[in-house]
């Protein structure tokens, strides 16, 4: 807990220092007045949170110092690490119900290139050390060599993985490897999908029929669908959110690529505006770069001193 | 959530008109508005700072105050400043003038560097020039494997080397072409972070020993305030020669473009526009202009029409449609028409306004050919007069496109809701359609 607390303080550094730490230098004896709320929506609108969220934001730290009698700058900090808290704390997410039936699956879809894939070696390797029996489902058929990146992270997670080959029906991939973890018992079916915009319905249906599909071959199965969003991405995600959810539901959102200097402020601006849970971060490339998302945690982190 | 520039704009000064009075005032009100947009378009703070102070002391200056049309005067300052910031012009890549050339292709994880290796190689072999794809990414899992099925399929050669670092597979790359008549070497790089010293240091020494005549940053249409940071970084250690925009036939408003520009002063490019090898074009500065000021990109829809649709049907639809006086048999021509035009899901967000009000009504490929079956099974007086179309005909004609009569129930509403709107544009609504378009 702790060494994994150091590792997010240390990845999120850069995100820190040029946010909240940002932030605490401007708040420095100041007062709480317009222009230093001006200062702080810039800092909040340079993080991605958008114009949208950040203005509600500077409303309720508004009012809140109102109500409160607060008028010292530093007061400010306090202020908007509760309401960020909150915010990204509003949905708590159990990753699995005590009883979903076995398998569980976990459907794994987002645009192209925010690594899905990698994600997917990740919470293998994170799942089969919890003692789950992980089987990975090869459904993206469409995009080159796509196929022998998942097996390698099979393999380097030690998972089994179904497959079969480019061009092939991802559905009918879907389907034996659903009906495999039946078989092999497995604890979590992993299915890694092709990279979509979720502009193109034509996609966006397959990915409805994939689902479908895995509910042929396990009919009481609990299906998650986990979106994918890069921690880089603007204001699109907010689209992208939306736009999956419609088509397979969104249990759970991973933020990944936050081990670079950009802010993920669009998990606040995802949360506040539609208010699902961020389940993991992704803080690399390689296979125990992931961690589980704790908002307290993730706030404290950003938040803290040094 | 992204709001209608001009809408808002007009808003602004149709307050100001009932004042009967045009201020400074309101040219801040509206720069207000225009900021907000650039924000909401992902366009980095302090550089739409910076552009709207530039474009104020303009529209201060200029005949805002005295138009009569204040808004359209504003957008088109606005425009214009937007447009000539992202370069005016569609800048090309460095041409092949010596044998080989080299294009070094570069930018962040996932953002789609060896899908464009392959575009560009597609794209010169298909000018009979002879490409050759490199894979210089030794790190991502199958990233050689996925540059060879892509070789591959567009038969172009591949080179790879095991077990040596990326210089070095550059620097005999190179060696390769010059004795093998390759015209063309494309250096197929590693996704990485700007902040990733060991990685970035990597570059500058493939850089240092290709000396590559183009050195392209590839960058996602979807990236937010970041790109300023990413780009910056990128040019300050490669002086990088040119930007390509990726995943462009996605929604984002894609103000990274502008943030990119406005910090590197480099051309962008390119931009691509889906997975496919063949999905790759020029920039245009003024359609990116439109799309981030959230008015779509009337232009290239206008183009697509005009290089497809029959100009003289075009003319003839025009008037039914102004009418409102089309029926089935127009829309199945119509649907002939577009389908020519290509993937339809792009198409109709192009259109600026026609999102919004057919909301909910869903356009893709699956959708219009149930439409196309269900018309087909339609008599051709009913498909003449839809009004003649009653409960029973509805059944005949469900069974004989084996569809639901709630899909023709559907469809007949659909229809309807067009002709409403298309007396609304004969009122002036819709301005922006090209003409003979009927956007279902
Ligand atoms: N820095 C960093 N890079 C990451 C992270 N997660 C994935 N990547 C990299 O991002 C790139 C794309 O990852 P993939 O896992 O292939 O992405 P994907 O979503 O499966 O891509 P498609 O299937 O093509 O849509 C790879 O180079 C990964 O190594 C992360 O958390 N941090
Ligand atoms: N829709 C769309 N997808 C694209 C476009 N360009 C690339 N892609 C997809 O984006 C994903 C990543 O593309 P790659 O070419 O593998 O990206 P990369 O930059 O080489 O990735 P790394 O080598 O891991 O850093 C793949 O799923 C591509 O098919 C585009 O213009 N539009
Ligand atoms: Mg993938
Ligand atoms: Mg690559």
């Amino acid at each position: 807990m702790f060494s994994s607390f150091d590792k997010l303080k240390k990845s999120l550094g850069k995100t820190k220092d040029r946010l909240i730490g940002q932030i605490s230098q401007v708040v420095r004896r100041r007062k709480i007045d317009d222009d230093l709320l001006d200062e702080i929506e810039e800092i909040l609108i340079e993080a991605d949170v958008g114009v949208a969220a950040t203005m509600r934001l500077i409303k309720s730290v508004k009012l809140k110092a109102k109500e409160r009698k607060l008028t010292d700058g530093e007061d400010v900090l306090t202020l908007l690490k509760e309401e960020i808290t909150v915010i990204l704390a509003r949905k708590g997410s159990p990753l699995f119900n005590e009883n979903d039936p076995k398998p569980v699956v976990w459907l794994i879809v987002g645009v192209n290139g925010v690594g899905k894939t990698t994600t997917i070696g990740k919470l293998a390797t994170k799942f089969s050390q919890d003692g789950k029996k992980v089987i990975i489902a090869a459904c993206d058929t469409f995009r080159a060599a796509a196929i022998d990146q998942i097996t390698i992270w099979a393999e380097r997670s030690k998972v089994d993985i179904i497959k079969s080959q480019d061009g092939a029906d991802p559905a009918s991939v879907a389907f034996d490897a659903a009906k495999a973890a039946v078989a092999r018992s497995a604890d979590l079916l992993l299915v890694d999908t092709a990279g979509r915009l979720h502009t193109k319905a034509n996609l966006m249906e397959e990915l409805k029929k994939i689902k479908r599909v895995v509910n042929k071959a396990i009919p009481n199965a609990h299906i998650y669908s986990k979106l994918i969003i890069d921690g880089s991405t603007g204001q699109n995600a907010i689209n992208q959110v939306k736009i999956f959810t419609e088509a397979v539901g969104c249990d759970g959102i991973i933020v990944t690529k936050l081990d670079g200097t950009a802010k993920g402020g669009v998990m606040i601006a995802v949360a506040e505006e539609l208010g699902v849970p961020v389940d993991f971060i992704g803080l690399g490339e390689t296979i125990d770069d992931l961690q589980r998302f704790d908002p307290t945690q993730f706030a404290e982190a950003l938040c803290a001193d040094g | 959530m992204f709001s209608n520039l001009t809408d808002k704009l007009e808003t602004v000064f149709k307050k100001l008109r009932g004042a009967g009075m045009l201020s400074e005032k309101n040219i801040k009100d509206s720069m207000r508005e225009v900021r907000q947009a650039l924000l909401e378009a992902d366009v980095n703070y302090k550089v739409a700072k910076r552009f709207v102070k530039s474009v104020q002391e303009k529209a201060v200056g200029e005949s805002v105050l005295k138009s009569i049309e204040p808004g359209q005067q504003v957008i088109k300052i606005v425009h214009d400043e937007l447009v000539s910031l992202l370069g005016n012009k569609a800048e090309p890549i460095a041409p092949i003038d010596k044998s080989p050339t080299v294009y070094m292709v570069c930018g962040l994880q996932g953002s789609g560097k060896t899908t464009l290796c392959g575009k560009l190689a597609l794209m010169h072999r298909r000018k009979n020039k002879k490409p050759l794809l490199v894979a210089a990414d030794i790190y991502r899992p199958a990233a050689v494997k996925q540059l060879k099925v892509i070789a591959d399929s567009i038969a172009v050669e591949h080179f790879s080397l095991e077990g040596k670092k990326p210089p070095e597979i550059c620097r005999e790359a190179v060696k390769y072409a010059e004795k093998n008549f390759i015209d063309l070497v494309i250096l197929d790089t590693a996704g990485r972070l700007h902040i990733d010293d060991e990685l970035m240091t990597e570059l500058e020494e493939i850089k240092e020993q290709v000396k590559p005549d183009e050195l392209l940053l590839v960058a996602d249409a979807m990236t937010g305030q970041d790109a300023v940071k990413v780009a910056e970084e990128f040019h300050k250690r490669l002086n990088i020669t040119g930007v390509v925009l990726s995943k462009m036939d996605g929604d984002a408003r894609g103000g990274a473009a502008l943030s990119i520009r406005e910090v590197t002063g480099c051309p962008i490019k390119l931009a691509s526009i889906g997975e496919k090898l063949g999905d790759l074009e020029p920039f245009h500065p003024d359609r990116m202009a439109s799309r981030i000021l959230g008015m779509g990109d009337i232009v290239s829809l206008v183009e697509k029409a005009q290089e497809t649709i029959d100009e003289g049907k075009a003319i003839e639809m025009q008037e039914k449609l102004l009418k409102a006086q089309f029926n089935f048999e127009d829309f199945l021509e119509q649907m002939n028409q577009i389908k020519k035009m290509g993937p339809l899901d792009g198409l109709l967000k192009m259109i600026p306004g026609v999102g919004k009000a057919l909301k909910g009504v869903t356009v893709d490929e699956k959708n219009m050919e149930r439409m196309v079956a269900i018309i087909k099974s339609m008599t051709i007086p009913e498909r003449r007069n839809p009004g003649l179309i009653d409960g029973s005909r509805k059944r005949r004609i469900a069974r004989g496109s084996g569809n639901s009569v709630q899909s023709v129930n559907q469809l007949l509403k659909q229809f309807y809701t067009m002709q409403k709107m298309f007396s609304n544009m004969n009122k002036g609504k819709f301005k922006g359609l090209p003409k003979g378009m009927m956007p279902f």
